[in-house]
Protein backbone atom coordinates (compact mmCIF):
# COMPACT_ATOMS: atom_id res chain seq x y z
CA UNK A 1 0.00 0.00 0.00
CA UNK A 2 0.97 3.44 -0.72
CA UNK A 3 0.98 6.72 0.96
CA UNK A 4 -2.14 6.80 3.12
CA UNK A 5 -4.43 9.44 2.41
CA UNK A 6 -4.20 10.97 6.09
CA UNK A 7 -1.73 9.78 8.70
CA UNK A 8 -2.47 11.52 11.99
CA UNK A 9 0.50 11.10 14.15
CA UNK A 10 0.07 11.68 18.13
CA UNK A 11 -2.19 14.60 17.50
CA UNK A 12 -3.29 16.40 20.97
CA UNK A 13 -5.85 19.46 21.22
CA UNK A 14 -6.14 21.13 23.83
CA UNK A 15 -8.47 24.52 24.90
CA UNK A 16 -7.18 26.14 27.55
CA UNK A 17 -7.11 23.50 30.35
CA UNK A 18 -9.38 20.83 28.95
CA UNK A 19 -7.91 18.08 26.83
CA UNK A 20 -10.07 17.08 23.40
CA UNK A 21 -7.63 14.80 22.01
CA UNK A 22 -5.14 12.43 23.23
CA UNK A 23 -2.70 11.06 21.21
CA UNK A 24 -4.68 10.19 17.98
CA UNK A 25 -3.00 7.58 15.66
CA UNK A 26 -4.50 6.87 12.77
CA UNK A 27 -4.36 6.16 8.93
CA UNK A 28 -7.04 6.67 6.97
CA UNK A 29 -5.96 4.49 3.75
CA UNK A 30 -6.76 6.15 -0.12
CA UNK A 31 -10.20 5.71 -1.73
CA UNK A 32 -12.17 4.02 1.11
CA UNK A 33 -15.03 5.33 3.79
CA UNK A 34 -13.66 6.23 7.02
CA UNK A 35 -16.19 6.57 9.80
CA UNK A 36 -15.79 8.69 13.18
CA UNK A 37 -18.13 7.57 15.96
CA UNK A 38 -18.98 8.13 19.42
CA UNK A 39 -20.65 9.94 21.70
CA UNK A 40 -21.12 13.51 21.86
CA UNK A 41 -18.00 15.42 22.97
CA UNK A 42 -15.66 12.54 22.60
CA UNK A 43 -14.00 14.55 20.32
CA UNK A 44 -14.43 13.13 16.89
CA UNK A 45 -15.64 16.38 15.43
CA UNK A 46 -12.44 18.49 16.43
CA UNK A 47 -10.52 15.14 14.57
CA UNK A 48 -12.71 16.10 11.58
CA UNK A 49 -12.26 19.89 11.80
CA UNK A 50 -8.34 19.40 12.65
CA UNK A 51 -7.86 17.29 9.11
CA UNK A 52 -9.30 20.45 8.13
CA UNK A 53 -7.13 22.97 9.31
CA UNK A 54 -10.14 24.78 11.05
CA UNK A 55 -8.74 24.10 14.54
CA UNK A 56 -4.33 23.88 14.86
CA UNK A 57 -3.61 20.91 16.41
CA UNK A 58 -1.74 21.72 20.34
CA UNK A 59 0.89 18.83 19.23
CA UNK A 60 1.66 16.25 16.49
CA UNK A 61 0.93 16.22 13.11
CA UNK A 62 -0.75 15.26 10.22
CA UNK A 63 0.06 14.82 6.63
CA UNK A 64 -2.55 14.50 3.59
CA UNK A 65 -1.01 12.48 0.89
CA UNK A 66 2.25 12.83 2.45
CA UNK A 67 2.45 16.65 2.98
CA UNK A 68 2.42 18.23 6.16
CA UNK A 69 -0.45 19.92 7.34
CA UNK A 70 -0.41 23.42 8.60
CA UNK A 71 2.82 22.05 11.01
CA UNK A 72 6.03 20.40 10.34
CA UNK A 73 6.85 18.21 13.87
CA UNK A 74 10.70 16.48 13.69
CA UNK A 75 11.38 13.58 15.35
CA UNK A 76 12.41 15.44 18.54
CA UNK A 77 9.13 17.70 18.86
CA UNK A 78 10.53 20.62 17.32
CA UNK A 79 7.12 22.19 15.50
CA UNK A 80 7.34 24.72 12.74
CA UNK A 81 4.43 26.62 11.43
CA UNK A 82 3.98 26.30 7.36
CA UNK A 83 3.73 29.62 5.35
CA UNK A 84 0.12 30.23 4.58
CA UNK A 85 0.63 29.42 1.12
CA UNK A 86 1.41 26.29 1.43
CA UNK A 87 -1.24 25.93 4.30
CA UNK A 88 -3.56 26.83 1.77
CA UNK A 89 -2.14 24.56 -1.07
CA UNK A 90 -2.80 21.64 0.88
CA UNK A 91 -6.04 22.19 2.14
CA UNK A 92 -7.14 22.12 -1.43
CA UNK A 93 -6.70 18.70 -1.51
CA UNK A 94 -9.67 18.23 1.16
CA UNK A 95 -13.31 19.40 0.93
CA UNK A 96 -15.24 19.81 3.88
CA UNK A 97 -19.13 19.18 4.70
CA UNK A 98 -20.51 21.36 7.39
CA UNK A 99 -23.58 20.10 9.91
CA UNK A 100 -24.77 23.18 8.92
CA UNK A 101 -24.60 23.54 5.43
CA UNK A 102 -22.78 27.28 5.84
CA UNK A 103 -23.99 28.11 2.31
CA UNK A 104 -22.99 31.85 1.78
CA UNK A 105 -26.82 33.25 1.73
CA UNK A 106 -26.13 35.83 -0.66
CA UNK A 107 -25.14 33.98 -3.67
CA UNK A 108 -27.69 31.47 -5.54
CA UNK A 109 -26.87 27.64 -5.31
CA UNK A 110 -24.54 28.35 -8.63
CA UNK A 111 -23.17 31.00 -7.36
CA UNK A 112 -21.80 29.18 -3.95
CA UNK A 113 -20.80 26.23 -6.55
CA UNK A 114 -18.89 28.06 -8.53
CA UNK A 115 -17.64 31.12 -6.12
CA UNK A 116 -14.16 29.16 -4.99
CA UNK A 117 -13.23 28.45 -8.80
CA UNK A 118 -13.66 31.85 -10.18
CA UNK A 119 -12.00 33.57 -7.08
CA UNK A 120 -9.54 30.69 -6.48
CA UNK A 121 -8.52 28.68 -9.25
CA UNK A 122 -9.07 31.78 -12.13
CA UNK A 123 -11.45 29.71 -13.93
CA UNK A 124 -13.21 31.93 -16.45
CA UNK A 125 -16.87 32.63 -15.54
CA UNK A 126 -18.03 30.65 -18.15
CA UNK A 127 -16.19 27.36 -17.75
CA UNK A 128 -16.67 27.83 -13.78
CA UNK A 129 -20.50 27.91 -14.16
CA UNK A 130 -20.44 24.94 -16.71
CA UNK A 131 -18.35 22.76 -14.00
CA UNK A 132 -20.19 24.17 -11.53
CA UNK A 133 -23.56 23.19 -13.07
CA UNK A 134 -22.25 19.60 -13.91
CA UNK A 135 -21.96 19.57 -9.74
CA UNK A 136 -25.33 20.47 -9.50
CA UNK A 137 -26.24 17.90 -12.09
CA UNK A 138 -24.73 15.02 -9.86
CA UNK A 139 -26.31 15.95 -6.75
CA UNK A 140 -29.55 16.08 -8.66
CA UNK A 141 -30.50 20.23 -8.60
CA UNK A 142 -29.13 21.26 -11.97
CA UNK A 143 -33.07 23.16 -11.85
CA UNK A 144 -32.02 24.64 -8.23
CA UNK A 145 -29.09 26.44 -9.88
CA UNK A 146 -30.96 30.04 -9.52
CA UNK A 147 -32.43 29.33 -6.33
CA UNK A 148 -30.83 31.04 -2.82
CA UNK A 149 -30.39 29.02 0.03
CA UNK A 150 -33.26 30.37 1.99
CA UNK A 151 -35.56 29.33 -0.75
CA UNK A 152 -33.88 25.44 -0.44
CA UNK A 153 -34.72 22.63 2.04
CA UNK A 154 -32.26 21.30 4.43
CA UNK A 155 -31.45 18.30 2.37
CA UNK A 156 -31.21 20.53 -0.96
CA UNK A 157 -28.69 23.05 0.78
CA UNK A 158 -26.52 19.96 2.06
CA UNK A 159 -26.19 18.61 -1.70
CA UNK A 160 -25.49 22.23 -2.68
CA UNK A 161 -22.64 22.17 -0.12
CA UNK A 162 -21.43 18.87 -1.27
CA UNK A 163 -21.49 19.66 -5.04
CA UNK A 164 -19.84 22.80 -3.86
CA UNK A 165 -16.77 21.08 -2.22
CA UNK A 166 -16.43 18.88 -5.33
CA UNK A 167 -16.35 21.60 -7.49
CA UNK A 168 -12.48 22.33 -6.57
CA UNK A 169 -11.79 18.69 -7.05
CA UNK A 170 -10.22 17.28 -3.81
CA UNK A 171 -8.87 13.84 -2.95
CA UNK A 172 -10.80 13.99 0.40
CA UNK A 173 -14.01 15.22 1.52
CA UNK A 174 -14.66 15.52 5.18
CA UNK A 175 -18.12 15.19 6.43
CA UNK A 176 -18.64 16.57 10.12
CA UNK A 177 -22.26 15.41 10.97
CA UNK A 178 -24.28 16.07 7.68
CA UNK A 179 -27.26 15.08 8.24
CA UNK A 180 -27.50 15.80 12.08
CA UNK A 181 -29.33 19.25 11.28
CA UNK A 182 -32.05 17.30 9.38
CA UNK A 183 -35.35 16.26 9.38
CA UNK A 184 -35.13 12.13 9.19
CA UNK A 185 -36.96 12.22 6.22
CA UNK A 186 -33.97 14.83 4.24
CA UNK A 187 -31.22 12.50 5.60
CA UNK A 188 -31.87 9.80 2.84
CA UNK A 189 -31.48 12.07 -0.29
CA UNK A 190 -28.20 13.02 1.75
CA UNK A 191 -26.46 10.08 1.98
CA UNK A 192 -27.73 8.90 -1.25
CA UNK A 193 -25.35 11.20 -2.83
CA UNK A 194 -22.91 10.30 -0.14
CA UNK A 195 -23.51 6.40 -0.85
CA UNK A 196 -22.48 7.51 -5.04
CA UNK A 197 -19.83 9.23 -3.69
CA UNK A 198 -18.53 6.31 -2.18
CA UNK A 199 -19.23 3.98 -4.62
CA UNK A 200 -16.67 6.46 -7.13
CA UNK A 201 -14.11 5.36 -5.02
CA UNK A 202 -13.65 9.00 -2.92
CA UNK A 203 -11.54 8.78 0.03
CA UNK A 204 -13.95 10.37 2.51
CA UNK A 205 -13.72 10.70 6.72
CA UNK A 206 -17.55 10.93 7.78
CA UNK A 207 -18.23 12.02 11.45
CA UNK A 208 -21.87 10.74 12.11
CA UNK A 209 -24.43 9.49 14.05
CA UNK A 210 -26.00 7.97 11.06
CA UNK A 211 -24.83 3.98 12.69
CA UNK A 212 -26.16 1.99 9.93
CA UNK A 213 -24.77 4.40 7.29
CA UNK A 214 -21.34 3.66 8.91
CA UNK A 215 -21.56 0.21 9.06
CA UNK A 216 -23.06 -0.68 5.56
CA UNK A 217 -20.86 1.90 3.98
CA UNK A 218 -17.98 2.61 6.07
CA UNK A 219 -14.77 0.85 5.42
CA UNK A 220 -12.44 1.68 8.34
CA UNK A 221 -14.92 2.88 11.89
CA UNK A 222 -12.85 4.36 14.36
CA UNK A 223 -14.47 4.73 18.06
CA UNK A 224 -14.00 7.95 19.78
CA UNK A 225 -14.41 8.44 23.50
CA UNK A 226 -13.54 11.12 26.12
CA UNK A 227 -10.80 12.42 23.37
CA UNK A 228 -9.31 9.08 22.82
CA UNK A 229 -9.42 6.38 19.85
CA UNK A 230 -10.07 3.49 21.52
CA UNK A 231 -10.29 1.57 18.19
CA UNK A 232 -10.27 1.17 14.45
CA UNK A 233 -10.80 -1.23 12.45
CA UNK A 234 -13.20 -2.62 9.33
CA UNK A 235 -16.89 -2.66 10.19
CA UNK A 236 -16.97 -6.39 10.02
CA UNK A 237 -14.07 -6.61 12.63
CA UNK A 238 -15.51 -3.71 15.15
CA UNK A 239 -19.44 -4.76 14.89
CA UNK A 240 -19.02 -8.11 15.79
CA UNK A 241 -19.76 -9.08 18.58
CA UNK A 242 -18.73 -10.06 20.75
CA UNK A 243 -18.62 -6.32 21.12
CA UNK A 244 -16.01 -4.09 22.91
CA UNK A 245 -18.03 -3.08 26.10
CA UNK A 246 -18.24 0.31 25.29
CA UNK A 247 -19.16 0.11 21.74
CA UNK A 248 -21.93 -1.59 23.07
CA UNK A 249 -23.00 0.73 25.97
CA UNK A 250 -23.21 3.40 22.81
CA UNK A 251 -25.27 1.24 20.21
CA UNK A 252 -27.78 0.54 23.16
CA UNK A 253 -28.15 4.75 23.09
CA UNK A 254 -28.36 4.58 19.14
CA UNK A 255 -30.95 1.99 17.92
CA UNK A 256 -33.32 4.69 16.49
CA UNK A 257 -30.42 5.48 14.40
CA UNK A 258 -30.19 2.61 12.81
CA UNK A 259 -27.79 0.29 14.85
CA UNK A 260 -30.74 -1.92 15.35
CA UNK A 261 -29.69 -3.57 12.00
CA UNK A 262 -26.54 -4.38 13.85
CA UNK A 263 -28.27 -6.44 17.06
CA UNK B 1 -42.02 83.82 -0.87
CA UNK B 2 -41.06 84.60 -5.04
CA UNK B 3 -40.28 81.73 -7.13
CA UNK B 4 -36.94 83.39 -7.76
CA UNK B 5 -36.20 83.06 -3.96
CA UNK B 6 -37.16 79.24 -4.12
CA UNK B 7 -34.99 79.04 -7.62
CA UNK B 8 -32.32 79.85 -5.33
CA UNK B 9 -32.97 77.75 -2.15
CA UNK B 10 -33.50 74.56 -4.87
CA UNK B 11 -29.83 75.56 -6.28
CA UNK B 12 -27.85 75.76 -2.76
CA UNK B 13 -29.71 71.90 -2.36
CA UNK B 14 -27.72 71.59 -5.29
CA UNK B 15 -24.50 71.57 -3.18
CA UNK B 16 -26.07 70.19 -0.28
CA UNK B 17 -27.25 67.13 -2.27
CA UNK B 18 -24.10 67.17 -3.81
CA UNK B 19 -21.59 67.65 -0.97
CA UNK B 20 -23.60 64.96 1.67
CA UNK B 21 -23.74 61.87 -1.44
CA UNK B 22 -19.75 62.38 -2.44
CA UNK B 23 -19.28 62.49 1.10
CA UNK B 24 -21.21 59.44 2.17
CA UNK B 25 -19.97 56.87 -0.88
CA UNK B 26 -16.26 58.13 0.38
CA UNK B 27 -17.32 57.18 4.05
CA UNK B 28 -18.40 54.55 3.25
CA UNK B 29 -15.22 53.24 1.35
CA UNK B 30 -12.93 54.27 4.65
CA UNK B 31 -15.38 52.58 7.05
CA UNK B 32 -15.11 49.58 5.16
CA UNK B 33 -11.25 49.52 5.22
CA UNK B 34 -11.62 50.44 8.90
CA UNK B 35 -13.53 47.46 9.49
CA UNK B 36 -10.97 45.37 7.50
CA UNK B 37 -8.64 46.72 10.28
CA UNK B 38 -10.12 45.92 12.77
CA UNK B 39 -11.28 42.26 11.65
CA UNK B 40 -7.60 41.40 10.63
CA UNK B 41 -6.21 40.93 14.23
CA UNK B 42 -2.88 42.90 13.90
CA UNK B 43 -3.12 45.38 16.50
CA UNK B 44 -1.21 47.65 13.51
CA UNK B 45 -4.08 48.09 12.11
CA UNK B 46 -6.47 47.85 15.20
CA UNK B 47 -5.22 50.77 17.29
CA UNK B 48 -5.09 53.20 14.67
CA UNK B 49 -8.51 52.29 13.27
CA UNK B 50 -10.09 52.16 16.71
CA UNK B 51 -8.35 55.69 17.19
CA UNK B 52 -9.69 57.25 14.39
CA UNK B 53 -13.01 55.62 14.96
CA UNK B 54 -12.95 57.10 18.55
CA UNK B 55 -11.61 60.67 17.53
CA UNK B 56 -14.50 61.18 14.89
CA UNK B 57 -17.13 60.03 17.26
CA UNK B 58 -16.08 62.67 20.48
CA UNK B 59 -15.30 65.23 18.37
CA UNK B 60 -18.18 67.75 17.13
CA UNK B 61 -18.68 67.82 13.55
CA UNK B 62 -18.43 71.70 13.01
CA UNK B 63 -14.80 71.70 15.30
CA UNK B 64 -13.59 68.82 12.85
CA UNK B 65 -14.66 71.16 9.83
CA UNK B 66 -13.18 74.30 11.33
CA UNK B 67 -10.07 72.13 12.36
CA UNK B 68 -9.26 70.80 8.70
CA UNK B 69 -10.19 74.03 7.52
CA UNK B 70 -7.84 76.21 9.50
CA UNK B 71 -5.15 73.27 9.81
CA UNK B 72 -4.72 72.32 6.33
CA UNK B 73 -3.02 75.31 5.23
CA UNK B 74 -0.72 75.60 7.99
CA UNK B 75 0.76 71.87 6.49
CA UNK B 76 0.85 73.52 2.76
CA UNK B 77 -1.90 72.41 1.87
CA UNK B 78 -4.17 75.19 0.35
CA UNK B 79 -7.55 73.69 -0.03
CA UNK B 80 -11.29 75.09 -1.25
CA UNK B 81 -13.94 75.33 1.05
CA UNK B 82 -15.57 72.44 -0.76
CA UNK B 83 -12.61 70.04 -0.42
CA UNK B 84 -12.33 70.59 3.22
CA UNK B 85 -16.24 70.10 3.43
CA UNK B 86 -16.29 66.69 1.51
CA UNK B 87 -12.94 65.79 3.92
CA UNK B 88 -15.01 66.87 6.90
CA UNK B 89 -18.07 65.08 6.08
CA UNK B 90 -16.40 61.83 4.73
CA UNK B 91 -13.91 61.14 7.62
CA UNK B 92 -16.67 62.07 10.19
CA UNK B 93 -19.63 59.95 8.49
CA UNK B 94 -16.72 57.13 8.16
CA UNK B 95 -16.29 56.83 11.93
CA UNK B 96 -19.97 56.29 12.27
CA UNK B 97 -20.43 53.62 9.48
CA UNK B 98 -17.49 51.80 10.45
CA UNK B 99 -19.33 51.54 14.22
CA UNK B 100 -22.94 50.81 12.66
CA UNK B 101 -20.91 47.77 10.35
CA UNK B 102 -19.01 46.56 12.96
CA UNK B 103 -21.93 45.16 14.59
CA UNK B 104 -22.96 42.73 10.95
CA UNK B 105 -19.35 41.88 10.76
CA UNK B 106 -19.33 40.72 13.96
CA UNK B 107 -23.22 38.87 13.43
CA UNK B 108 -21.57 37.12 10.27
CA UNK B 109 -21.96 33.27 11.37
CA UNK B 110 -18.32 32.37 12.12
CA UNK B 111 -19.62 28.51 9.49
CA UNK B 112 -19.37 31.24 6.42
CA UNK B 113 -16.38 32.16 7.12
CA UNK B 114 -14.88 28.95 7.48
CA UNK B 115 -16.92 27.67 4.63
CA UNK B 116 -14.39 30.15 2.59
CA UNK B 117 -11.47 29.03 4.66
CA UNK B 118 -11.89 24.81 3.38
CA UNK B 119 -12.19 26.65 -0.31
CA UNK B 120 -9.08 28.50 -0.10
CA UNK B 121 -10.46 31.73 -0.10
CA UNK B 122 -7.36 34.19 0.93
CA UNK B 123 -8.32 36.87 4.20
CA UNK B 124 -9.11 39.48 1.33
CA UNK B 125 -11.24 37.46 -0.84
CA UNK B 126 -13.59 36.11 2.33
CA UNK B 127 -13.99 39.95 3.36
CA UNK B 128 -14.63 41.34 -0.47
CA UNK B 129 -16.57 38.08 -1.02
CA UNK B 130 -18.59 36.75 2.17
CA UNK B 131 -17.58 39.25 5.02
CA UNK B 132 -18.65 42.50 3.62
CA UNK B 133 -21.84 41.47 1.70
CA UNK B 134 -23.16 39.93 4.67
CA UNK B 135 -22.32 42.60 7.15
CA UNK B 136 -23.67 45.16 4.50
CA UNK B 137 -27.19 43.46 4.55
CA UNK B 138 -27.30 43.33 8.15
CA UNK B 139 -26.59 46.92 8.77
CA UNK B 140 -28.18 48.31 5.99
CA UNK B 141 -31.19 50.14 7.93
CA UNK B 142 -28.73 51.81 10.14
CA UNK B 143 -26.59 53.03 6.84
CA UNK B 144 -29.40 54.89 5.76
CA UNK B 145 -30.17 56.33 8.52
CA UNK B 146 -26.57 57.26 8.55
CA UNK B 147 -26.58 58.91 5.37
CA UNK B 148 -29.95 61.00 6.55
CA UNK B 149 -28.08 61.83 9.41
CA UNK B 150 -24.88 63.28 7.30
CA UNK B 151 -27.61 65.33 4.67
CA UNK B 152 -28.79 67.25 7.64
CA UNK B 153 -25.27 67.50 9.46
CA UNK B 154 -24.33 69.10 6.06
CA UNK B 155 -25.81 72.42 7.07
CA UNK B 156 -22.63 73.04 9.10
CA UNK B 157 -20.32 73.21 6.07
CA UNK B 158 -21.11 76.88 5.83
CA UNK B 159 -18.43 77.40 8.20
CA UNK B 160 -16.26 76.70 5.61
CA UNK B 161 -17.98 79.30 3.66
CA UNK B 162 -20.16 77.04 1.08
CA UNK B 163 -23.75 77.94 0.32
CA UNK B 164 -25.99 75.14 1.25
CA UNK B 165 -29.02 75.08 1.93
CA UNK B 166 -29.33 76.55 5.23
CA UNK B 167 -26.67 79.16 4.88
CA UNK B 168 -28.85 80.14 1.58
CA UNK B 169 -32.08 80.66 3.64
CA UNK B 170 -30.62 82.29 6.62
CA UNK B 171 -28.65 84.85 3.87
CA UNK B 172 -32.29 85.31 1.61
CA UNK B 173 -34.03 85.52 5.25
CA UNK B 174 -32.43 88.91 6.57
CA UNK B 175 -32.49 90.39 2.97
CA UNK B 176 -35.99 89.86 2.18
CA UNK B 177 -37.00 90.27 5.79
CA UNK B 178 -39.61 87.37 5.42
CA UNK B 179 -37.85 84.40 7.69
CA UNK B 180 -40.47 82.08 7.82
CA UNK B 181 -41.80 80.95 4.61
CA UNK B 182 -38.09 80.73 3.40
CA UNK B 183 -37.00 79.01 6.41
CA UNK B 184 -40.10 76.60 5.63
CA UNK B 185 -39.22 75.96 2.25
CA UNK B 186 -35.40 74.65 3.32
CA UNK B 187 -37.55 72.37 5.49
CA UNK B 188 -39.03 70.99 3.08
CA UNK B 189 -36.61 70.77 0.67
CA UNK B 190 -34.87 68.87 3.35
CA UNK B 191 -37.83 66.88 4.38
CA UNK B 192 -38.00 66.10 0.46
CA UNK B 193 -34.81 64.59 -0.06
CA UNK B 194 -34.40 62.51 2.85
CA UNK B 195 -37.77 61.14 2.25
CA UNK B 196 -36.26 59.99 -1.00
CA UNK B 197 -33.21 58.55 0.63
CA UNK B 198 -35.85 56.68 3.29
CA UNK B 199 -37.65 55.28 0.11
CA UNK B 200 -34.68 54.69 -1.83
CA UNK B 201 -33.35 52.64 1.36
CA UNK B 202 -36.10 50.71 1.54
CA UNK B 203 -36.36 49.61 -1.72
CA UNK B 204 -32.83 48.71 -2.19
CA UNK B 205 -33.41 46.98 1.33
CA UNK B 206 -36.03 44.89 -0.20
CA UNK B 207 -34.06 43.92 -3.08
CA UNK B 208 -31.51 42.68 -1.34
CA UNK B 209 -33.39 41.00 0.86
CA UNK B 210 -35.19 39.00 -2.02
CA UNK B 211 -31.58 38.05 -3.32
CA UNK B 212 -30.60 36.48 1.18
CA UNK B 213 -32.00 34.34 3.88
Amino acid sequence: MSVPAIAIRKLVKRFADTTVLQDIDLEIPEGKVSCLIGPSGSGKSTLLRCLAFLEEPTSGMITINGEALGFFEDDNGRRERLPANQIRAVRTKTGMVFQQFNLWPHMTALGNVSEALKLVRKVPKAEAEERAMAQLRKVGLENRAGHYPSQLSGGQQQRVAIARALALEPKIMLFDEPTSALDPELTGEVLNVMRDLAAEGMTMVVVTHEIGFAASVGQQISFLDHGRLLFSGPPAEIFAKPRHPRLEQFLDTYLDRGASMLA
Amino acid sequence: MTPKLFTLLLEAALSTLGISLVSIAIGFVIAMLLSAALLSRKSIYILPARLFISFFRGVPLLVQLLLIYTLLPVIGINVPGIVAAIVGLSLCTAAYQAENLRGGFASVPRGLIEAADVAGFTGVHTFIRIRAPIALRLTFPALVNEAIMILKSSSLVSVVGIIEITKMAQDLASSTYQPIPIFASAALIYFVINSAIALLGRYAERSLKGASA
